[in-house]
Order: structure tokens, then C-alpha cells, then sequence
């Protein structure tokens, strides 16, 4: 799971609402996967981020400091969009856990698979 | 050269349009200029003279040949031509045993007898083939010899069909008399014809007790249809809205004369209920029915036919496109219950000489497609008296695609609770798709163009989610996007993230995506797995709380219709059973192109056959399973559907020991090396899916199309 897929995900328990956002990110097992680096696809993710979900995600896998905000005319800053390359789509969470911040339901990633199922009464509305 | 003399409009279009050109066109008009004989002076097509050309069969002669015979030589190749490509009839320019005699066919009103009796002047024959209504037939003789000699001396020659009318016949020599046998060639479920039922005594007493001429009033109730009369008894049936007036039951019931033979017909099993309605039916040589089927809602399940005074061929038809014919013999009885009652069509073609079989001992039933033991058997006037019971509590057969009764109400949720649903799913969804995962998957990497076309289309940088994802066979068609496939899967989404692709178990129902952070979504062949209107519809509404506002979903859902503007969609073209091609059966390669293609399987042809009598599953899972299958019907791969909710078999292909999944599922220990799976599907009809994006409320439809058996659409969020 990549950090950018991380940081579209959002937990699903009933009641929660927007409550679930972010999921608290436990890695056991992280590697980095080189992706061909595309400046223009990258610049587009930075709108699309959840600043701050990413930047509490980048500290809990201890990956270099990601910047508080995206840089001023971060379009044509190369060595931040380099930086944001590897942070959102190289990083790779192989083993861990996803956590509920509001209920607490822990949810399992394997394999690089988060797996999201809920029980029965943890769907009924 | 030869003399062919077929009108290539005949052999293009309908097979007795050929040879009527013969004896209703001048040689001289244009529309018959393929067929031209090449004439004497006289103008008469004398034996000799054709002989004289006939003969000539190498093209040597070519250059000396006259301007007619030119002409001539180029007809013949156009027909042969023709021949070849819509008969796949190949002729040849030398002389073998075998000769195809153009117009001299069962679908030109020539009957064997008369056909054989002309050929034998030439010499003993070995087999005549006259293929059902088609405008040519087949000759094998004994010796080349005696062929050349046909080919010579009855070319040209005129006879007189049945109807008396002339015809000329043309031969040519081919290689192979050949013929591709039809496929299905047994009675359809559930018909039965009695011959004999009735003694000669009683038919000319029942013919007798019908009085065509009384009383064109009320009382008996009397009609001329277009092609028939028919009286009716009992109940009257109104054929505005093809049903009876249940509350007004006619004045004298059924005539006594008939209740001796209906005491026989119970007593002897034909059926099991006594009729309360009769109508009698007069047909007239060149009278007929049209296709229909006894409207569900009006009768009961067993309907009975006494053919009176002539026999007659009726055809019954299945939805899928397989006619069957089966010959009604005078005083025998034909007996209609189950899918032959229920899902079949029947109707009298109106024509005045029926294809029968030749042979002495064939009295009644099937035709057969023995072209070797056709012949024609001439019409005389008909009464039917067909007996049936009127329907008191509503048709709950499992043919909802032909049932009137069940298609007039709304579709009904099949399955009252969610829960009911859910358990459907998890059985007949989840588990199926886990089960089956790497076979699934290996027939599935053909994208569909449309769903292609329409990711290329989205902005570089956008994120789209596959709802249903599977093996993520559009995950990796556009780079500059940024896509999250999910599936319920576990087994599915372990084959994306091999792939390298960002793939996460979930239900589509709850899906762990913020609202709105998706620039856009797919859902391909997902949202017909869920078992109610309501979940179908929240499925739906969960793709649209994905999508920021002006974001569009792509949505496809697999279409009960099959066939839509007279095209069939590649899964029912897949079939080739049904086109009788049993032996030319391959494996995956035409699987790929539909998610839902399977391989034609002959195993569960009997939409009544249930998964446990394939005996591949536990005793435990048997019972579980039992009650849900008792009430849905099983599709057969690769043919039209007949009810929105239907189990589609999956026959998993693989070695079980090998096969994780399988060995997972406990079916490893199980015998039987093709185990079959049963998917739950809702197939939508056509403005189904429409009507379900409408209930969500916060989208609009930007497109709506048909696509190889689904239907489509294209939401955006407002």
C-alpha cells in the first residue's frame, strides 16, 4: 500500500462518518519500490492530498520530514516533487495495521493488501 | 458448360423465392438474368441441345463459344458463387457420383417421389438428400457414368411440382453430397404425442358434433380468425388480451360427446386434471397459427390437442432459436406440459404440404434431419380440439422471461430481507469468486474497448476507483492515472497486487474511501451480484459518495436482453453448441472478451437441474444450499436468459490438487475434476439500471448505451 492510496483511505465503520479520516497507520514491514518519476502526474497529486494525513503517516514510518505545507510554486520545484515521488508512490507498507481513530477497529495489511472487510454488525445501518 | 439456372436473389434471401423464378419469370427478363437457359434457335430446350452443351464442361470451348453462351458462362459462376458462399456448396468442373440439382428441392414443392422417379431414368440411385426447405437436393449414383448422364439429359428439363406448376432443374456435379445435421433433435421437455388415441369411429363423431354453420352468435362463440375458425367452450378466450373471463363461464360447459375421451385421457395419466375449456380450431391446406405460447395466467400447466381428419406439422420453437418439428398424425393426442407448455413457442406454418419423413413406419412426432428420408405430405382440412383448464391461482413457474403473469407485476425483490440477500451473496458471490479466482482470472485480460476508451479519455493525474476490480484488468490501462482497485475478493486482490497494482479488500457496499477524493469510478459487471433493489441501488449511491462533485462513473451491469437490435452479444455467440458444432468446441480462447463468458457446458441444460446433483459439493453444503436453489433458476451458459435472477455455472478448470483455492474450499477430497460453481446474478433489463441511478438522488445520467450484452451508463456527480 502506498502512502498516496493511504491517504484516500478512510475508515468505513458505521456511525463514524468523517470521524474515520485519517487511519491511523501501524507499519511492520515497509519497502521502497522505485517508480519512474514524472514531475507534471505528481504536481497534479499535491492538490489531492490530504496535507496533513501524509505528513502524519510520513512520521509514523520515520521517512524523511515531509514539509508542513507544499512548497510555494511547488509546480517547478523539482527536488520537492522528487521528494514527494518517493514519499507517496515509492514507499510501499507491506506488513501492519489501519486503524479506526474513532472506533478503534483495527484492520489488517498483508502482502501489501489492506484488507477492509467489516462484520455484519459493523455495516448495518 | 453447365447450366445453371438459379436466381441468386433465391439463394441470398429464402429458399422457395429460388425456384419461383422458374415458372413465373420470362428467360427474358432481367431479374432473371442469372438464370438464363442458354436457348435452341427454336427457342426450346430440347434434350440434345443442352446435351451439347452441358457436355462441354472444360472451358476449352470458350473462345468459340457464342455471346449467349458467354453470358452464360459468367451466370454460372456468379450462381456457384452464391452457392458456395451462402450454401457452402461447392461445385465442381469435373464429373463425380454426386450432383446438386438446383430446384429440385422439398423447399420448391418437389417431392421425393417425383424427384426419384425422373432420376432413375438415368440410372439406379444410390441416396437422394433433399434438405428441409431448401430449393435444392442431393443425388448420389452409382457410377459416374450414370451421373454424367443425369448431368446431361436433365439439365434443363422441366417438371411439374406438387402445386403443378413447371419447374426446371439444373445440375451440377460436386465433390460431396453434403449436409450439416441441425443440432437438437429431440422433442422439446415435457411434449408428448399419442398416436392412435382415438378410434376413427370417434373422430367422425366429434367431427360431426361441430357445427361450423349454426348459430354465428353468441352461443357458441365462433370466430374467423385470419388463417382458421375456431369455436370455443366452456370459457370463451379473448384473443385482444389472449386470456378468458374467469367469472363468466360459458352456458353448457364442454359438449358431452367429449367427456368419454377426457374420463380416458385422466384415467390413462395424460393429465391430471379435468379441462374446463375447449376450443376448436379449423385449419384449411395453407391455413395456420402463429408462434405463441398459452398465456401462463390464463391456464394451467397441461394443455391437450386432439389433431381430427388430417395430420399437420406443428413447430415448436425455444426462445434460444432451436425449432423443433413435430409431426401431429391424425387422431393421435398431443400432450404440452412443463417448458414445452410453459417456455416453448408452437405455431402451424400456413402452407399447403408439410416435410415429413418418407419412411413407412414414421407416423408421429420429431422430424428428423435425415435428408435422406424427407418427402412432402400434402395438407387436408384440420380440426383441433385443444382442451385446457383455466388457471385459478397465479403462474408461478420459473419462466418469468416469458410469463405473463410475472411480468406484468413489478420484479418482485426476490429475497424479502437483507439478510436473506446477503447470505444469497456470500454463497453464491464472495465464496464463488474466491473459489474460483485464478481460473476467473485467467480468462479476463481482454479490456473491454469501451471501458478503455472511456479511462483514456479522464485528465492525466486523476484518481479513479474500480469497484469490483478482479483480477484489475483496468487498473494499468491509462499511466497518467492514479487508480485504486478494490474487490471482495481476497483472492482476486492478491492477483492486482502481484500485478503492482494498489488493490484493497472491501465490500462495495461499504467501501474505505473518503467522500468525494475520486476524480472518477469504474464499476464493471459488479453491481448485478447484489440480490435486492435496495442494494443494487446503495451500491450505486456508495460510487457516487466517491466522486467529487463533477466526477463521472462508468457503470455496467449484464443485460437479460442478449440480443438487442437483432444483434446477438458475443456470450451467446460464443454458443456453438446450439449451432449443432458440438465437435469444434475449444477451450478459453473465446472467453476473454466478457467478464461473464463461459464455456458452453451441456451438464446443466436443464435450467431444473440443481447444484447438488452434480455431486461435487459436500452433503453439508447440499443442504445449505438447497433452499436458495429451489428458487432460483439455473442459467445455461451461453444462452438468453428467461428470469432476472439466476444462478450462472462456473465449471472450474484446473488440477484441484494444485489449485490453492480449491484445496482451500475443501474440495480437493471431491472426485470430480471439474467442479461447478453457481454465481448469483440480477440481470437488468433494458431502463432497469437507469431507473435504479435515478434513486440516488445526487447524480445525473450522461450517457446510457448497450454494450455486447450489458447494459451502460455514465454518471456525474452533481
Amino acid at each position: 500500500m502506498k502512502l498516496l492510496t493511504h491517504n484516500l483511505l478512510s475508515s468505513h465503520v458505521r456511525g463514524v462518518g468523517t470521524r474515520g479520516f485519517p487511519l491511523r497507520l501501524q507499519a511492520t514491514e515497509v519497502r521502497i519500490n522505485p517508480v519512474e518519476f514524472n514531475p507534471d502526474f505528481v504536481a497534479r497529486m499535491i492538490p489531492k492530498v490530504e496535507w496533513a494525513a501524509l505528513v502524519q503517516a510520513a512520521d509514523t514510518l520515520n521517512l524523511a520530514e515531509v514539509p508542513k505545507e507544499p512548497t510555494e510554486g511547488y509546480e517547478h520545484d523539482e527536488t520537492f516533487l522528487r521528494k514527494m515521488h518517493h514519499v507517496l508512490l515509492e514507499v510501499d507498507v507491506l506488513e501492519g495495521t489501519l486503524q479506526c481513530p474513532e472506533s478503534g477497529r483495527l484492520f489488517p495489511i498483508s502482502r501489501g493488501i489492506p484488507n477492509m472487510l467489516l462484520n455484519d454488525e459493523e455495516t448495518e445501518t | 458448360m453447365g447450366v445453371w439456372r438459379i436466381a441468386n436473389h433465391g439463394l441470398l434471401l429464402s429458399a422457395p423465392c429460388l425456384l419461383c423464378l422458374d415458372h413465373q419469370h420470362g428467360p427474358t427478363q432481367t431479374a432473371n438474368a442469372i438464370c438464363q437457359v442458354p436457348k435452341t434457335v427454336d427457342g426450346s430446350l430440347s434434350n440434345s441441345n443442352t446435351c451439347s452443351i452441358t457436355m462441354n464442361i472444360n472451358h476449352e470451348g470458350v473462345l468459340k463459344l457464342t455471346k449467349m453462351e458467354k453470358k452464360f458462362l459468367r451466370k454460372q459462376s456468379k450462381a456457384r458463387h452464391v452457392l458456395l458462399k451462402h450454401e457452402g456448396i461447392q461445385a465442381v468442373s469435373y464429373p463425380t457420383q454426386s450432383l446438386v440439382i438446383a430446384n429440385g428441392g422439398l423447399g420448391n414443392a418437389v417431392s421425393r417421389k417425383q424427384l426419384l422417379l425422373t432420376l432413375e431414368k438415368c440410372g439406379p440411385v444410390e441416396a437422394l438428400l433433399m434438405p428441409p426447405n431448401k430449393p435444392y437436393a442431393f443425388v448420389i449414383f452409382q457410377t459416374i457414368e450414370e451421373s454424367k448422364k443425369a448431368y446431361s439429359i436433365l439439365n434443363g428439363k422441366e417438371i411439374i411440382d406438387d402445386l403443378g406448376q413447371k419447374i426446371f432443374l439444373y445440375l451440377n456435379f460436386v465433390e460431396k453430397a453434403q449436409w450439416k445435421k441441425l443440432g437438437l433433435q429431440a422433442l422439446p421437455p415435457g411434449l408428448l404425442v399419442v398416436e392412435e388415441i382415438i378410434s376413427s369411429e370417434e373422430e367422425k363423431m366429434l367431427l360431426e358434433s361441430v357445427n361450423w354453420t349454426e348459430d354465428t352468435g353468441n352461443q357458441h362463440f365462433q370466430r374467423s380468425l385470419k388463417h382458421r375458425r375456431v369455436k370455443h367452450f366452456g370459457y370463451e378466450f379473448h384473443y385482444e388480451n389472449n386470456t378468458v373471463d374467469k367469472d363468466k363461464p360459458l352456458p353448457g360447459g364442454l359438449p358431452e360427446i367429449c367427456s368419454s375421451i377426457l374420463e380416458k385421457l385422466l384415467k390413462e395419466g395424460y393429465i391430471k386434471h379435468k379441462p374446463d375449456q375447449l376450443t376448436i380450431n379449423q385449419y384449411e391446406p395453407g391455413h395456420g397459427i402463429p408462434a405463441h405460447i398459452d398465456s401462463h395466467s390464463a391456464f394451467e400447466h397441461e394443455i391437450v390437442s386432439l389433431s381430427l381428419g388430417s395430420a399437420i406439422v406443428m413447430d415448436f420453437k425455444h426462445p434460444e432459436g432451436v425449432t423443433v418439428q413435430v409431426m401431429l398424425p391424425r387422431r393421435s393426442l398431443l400432450v404440452m406440459t412443463g417448458e414445452s407448455r410453459y417456455l416453448w413457442t408452437h405455431g402451424i406454418t400456413p402452407r399447403k404440404f408439410d416435410t415429413i419423413q418418407a419412411s413407412e413406419q414414421f407416423k408421429g412426432g420429431i422430424i428428423n434431419s435425415d435428408i435422406g428420408d424427407l418427402t412432402l405430405s400434402k395438407r387436408g382440412m384440420r380440426t383441433s380440439f385443444t382442451f385446457r383448464k383455466v388457471r385459478r391461482i397465479p403462474c408461478n413457474c420459473s419462466y418469468s422471461s416469458v410469463c405473463d403473469r410475472q411480468r406484468k407485476a413489478t420484479p418482485p425483490s426476490l429475497l424479502e430481507s437483507s439478510k436473506e440477500a446477503l447470505e444469497l451473496e456470500q454463497k453464491h458471490v464472495h465464496h464463488v469468486y474466491d473459489e474460483i479466482a485464478s481460473h476467473f482470472s485467467s480468462t479476463r485480460h481482454s479490456p473491454w474497448p469501451r471501458i478503455v476508451e472511456f479511462l483514456k479519455a479522464l485528465p492525466s493525474g486523476s484518481i479513479v476507483a474500480d469497484i469490483g476490480c478482479g483480477n484489475g484488468k483496468y487498473l494499468g490501462i491509462n499511466k497518467e492515472l492514479y487508480m485504486i482497485g478494490c474487490d471482495r475478493s481476497r483472492n482476486l486482490v492478491d492477483i492486482c497486487r502481484e500485478r503492482q497494482f494498489q488493490a484493497l479488500v472491501c465490500d462495495a457496499l461499504a467501501v474505505p474511501v473518503r467522500s468525494g477524493s475520486c476524480d472518477a469510478c469504474i464499476s464493471i459487471a459488479v453491481i448485478h451480484h447484489f440480490a435486492t433493489a435496495e442494494r443494487r441501488v446503495e451500491a450505486l449511491q456508495e460510487i457516487a459518495r466517491l466522486l467529487r462533485s463533477g466526477g463521472q462513473a462508468l457503470i455496467y451491469v449484464w443485460a437479460m436482453e442478449q440480443e438487442y437490435r437483432d444483434q446477438k452479444s458475443k456470450y451467446l455467440k460464443g454458443n456453438r453448441i446450439s449451432q449443432g458444432d458440438k465437435g469444434e468446441l475449444n477451450s478459453a480462447t473465446s472467453m476473454e472478451q466478457l467478464l461473464v463468458n463461459q464455456m458452453p457446458e451441456g451438464v446443466s441444460e436443464d435450467p431444473g437441474l440443481s447444484v447438488h446433483s452434480s455431486n461435487n459439493t459436500k452433503d453439508e453444503e447440499c443442504k445449505s444450499r438447497k433452499v436458495l436453489n429451489s428458487e432460483l433458476p439455473i442459467h445455461t451458459n451461453r444462452t438468453c436468459f428467461h428470469s432476472q435472477d439466476v444462478l450462472v455455472p462456473w465449471h472450474l478448470k484446473g488440477k484441484p490438487g494444485k489449485d490453492k483455492a480449491v484445496e482451500q474450499s475443501g474440495l480437493a477430497r471431491c472426485p470430480d475434476p471439474r467442479p461447478v460453481f453457481h454465481r448469483y446474478y440480477h440481470v437488468f433489463c433494458n431502463g432497469e439500471l437507469e431507473a435504479s441511478c435515478q434513486a440516488v438522488g445526487d447524480v445525473s445520467i450522461l450517457q446510457s448505451f448497450y454494450d455486447q450484452g450489458n447494459w451502460c451508463v455514465v454518471l456525474q456527480k452533481v
